[in-house]
């Protein structure tokens, strides 16, 4: 992974120290009383596609939304040393009365920039996510897939260094979900954003990730980390190969251990 | 009546793909026109015959004759229409700019909304007979007073729709705008506005309906300057005018009618495109 910019002029090993988001000890405690998330620690580095698991409720929105600056958290420090955050939400978030192009478009019209700058970005995030041809239709027309296409081309126009999703393929049937996760590893190795996931799904997370960690519930603490050892690109076959089968094993082992 | 089939049959053609049996939507309303036709000369004959009051019940071709064939009268009829629609026009643009205004102040914060909205309710809620003759006293007996009641009687509806509208975004659009740092002014014109636009035009359909009936009870109340078809009814009552009476009655109910045609045609066109009314 190589950086333009000298992000951070002091790191000893530029590689693996340009570090994006950095939690210490990050407590989340609600009005309420409940405890959502208790000493955690994380960091995602750049080149990094860090998946976060863990049962509902666990607290591991509540880690991205602290991440995206949506949240404060209640102890600790969570620093992330970007602004070019990308979110990609449960639902597609879609507004009905823009076409899929007016939607792609609209961060970088909150962001004040010209209009022809927009349909430049807006055009070639739609090509990226494979939405050519339906530039100009509304989100009713689409499929579930295809909202959350549109969903993530939009949160592509910002050029995102950190690229957060919060279980964006849980409600896609199971052959879709797939076919996203595919496409979302070529965009993770075209475009070089470090990656902060989160998902139910344990071999979802094997197979996107070069780290999983796994969480457990009330108050939600991180209970293990696995390195995913497999190269990028990764293709959909390797889910058949002992070697994936076996850290799933491992990463289901621990949530359950992790979930009492 | 006629007017009703029409709304059907304009309603069939544009949403054709949920019409599943468009010949007996249509037919339908016609039988049930010619048979409350037959039911009003019945009624009609009855009077005439074994009460001998015509005049309270006239047969239907004689309301028509009084539409089509006496200038004087159509004269009348023509400024009624004329003075209740320009009533019900300036008291509906009133209310809707008071009720989206209102609604907007209340979309802010909620506080806002907990401190203005029982004052929404008391407008929905205060018998407009009983300020009646307060109105008539300080705004005399004329075009203000009739357009005040008018915009009492649909501002509620506007305000509601217009407030229900803009709480229908979600969490995740809101976080979208959120993120992005964007400001009040930018979510209300970008997000909660075009999200209330279903809303807003139910609320504006209703209110649209409302403004007539308002203006037509208002005349009741404060008869004097140009009135319009509530005097014109009062009037033709008056003197035992049925036909004319009852002509009025049909071109207020007809007025009536084809706001709420109009407010639904305009409807689909600002949202029918993207907006499925399931």
């Amino acid at each position: 992974m190589t950086t333009t910019a000298p992000a951070n002029p002091t790191s000893t090993s530029p590689a693996r120290s340009d570090t994006l988001l950095d939690f210490s000890d990050v407590e989340m405690k609600f009005p309420n009383g409940t405890v959502a998330l208790h000493g955690v620690d994380l960091t995602v580095n750049r080149g990094e596609f860090v998946t976060v698991v863990g049962p509902s409720g666990c607290g591991k929105s509540t880690l991205l939304r602290i991440a995206s600056g949506l949240e404060r958290a209640s102890q600790g420090t969570a620093a992330v040393k970007t602004d070019r955050i990308g979110y990609v939400f449960q639902d597609a978030t879609l507004l009905p009365w823009r076409t899929v192009e007016a939607n792609v478009e609209l961060l970088a019209e909150l962001n004040g920039r010209s209009a022809s700058e927009r349909t430049v970005k807006a055009q070639e995030a739609i090509d990226l996510v494979g939405l050519s041809g339906f530039e100009k239709n509304l989100p009713k027309e689409l499929s579930g897939g295809m909202k959350m296409r549109a969903s993530l081309a939009r949160s592509l126009t910002l050029d995102p260094e950190l690229f957060l999703f919060d279980e964006p393929f849980g409600a896609l049937d199971e052959i879709t979900r797939e076919r996203l996760n595919d496409e979302l590893l070529r965009l993770f190795v075209e475009k070089q954003f470090a990656g902060l996931f989160i998902t139910h799904s344990v071999s979802e997370a094997v197979y996107l990730s070069t780290r999983v960690i796994v969480m457990s519930g009330r108050p939600g603490t991180i209970v293990d980390t696995f390195d995913v050892p497999f190269p990028m690109p990764r293709s959909p076959e390797i889910r058949f190969e002992a070697e994936f089968g076996k850290l799933v094993g491992e990463v289901s082992h621990a949530l359950r251990e992790g979930h009492h | 009546m006629a007017i009703d089939t029409r709304v059907d049959s304009t309603q069939r053609t544009t949403r054709r793909r949920s019409g599943s049996s468009r010949g007996m939507n249509v037919g339908l309303p016609i039988v049930v026109f010619f048979l409350l036709l037959g039911l009003f000369y019945l009624a009609a004959l009855y009077y005439d015959k074994a009460k001998q009051l015509p005049f309270l019940v006239p047969y239907p071709h004689l309301i028509l004759k009084a539409v089509f064939t006496e200038p004087a009268f159509q004269t009348q009829l023509v400024q009624a229409l004329g003075s209740t629609l320009l009533v019900a026009v300036v008291g509906l643009v009133i209310a809707v700019v008071i009720g989206m205004i209102w609604a907007v102040i209340m979309a802010q914060a909620k506080w806002l909304e907990s401190a203005l909205f029982p004052y929404a309710v008391v407008l929905l809620c205060i018998p407009i007979l009983a300020l009646v003759p307060l109105i008539g006293s300080l705004f005399g007996y004329e075009f203000k007073s009739r357009v005040i009641v008018t915009v009492l009687f649909c501002l509620f509806p506007m305000i509601a729709s217009t407030l229900f509208g803009l709480q229908s975004i979600d969490k995740g659009q809101r976080e979208l705008f959120q993120l992005q740092g964007a400001g009040r002014f930018t979510l209300l014109m970008k997000l909660r506005f075009p999200a209330a636009l279903p809303s807003i035009f139910v609320g504006l359909r209703n209110a649209a309906g409302l403004a007539v009936i308002g203006a037509v009870v208002a005349d009741q109340f404060f008869q004097r300057g140009n009135g319009g078809l509530g005097v014109l009814i009062s009037i033709e009552n008056q003197r035992l005018n049925g036909p004319e009476m009852y002509a009025a009655i049909f071109t207020a109910s007809i007025l009536g009618v084809l706001v709420f045609v109009l407010f639904n045609v305009l409807r689909r066109l600002a949202i029918g495109k993207w907006y499925d009314q399931n």
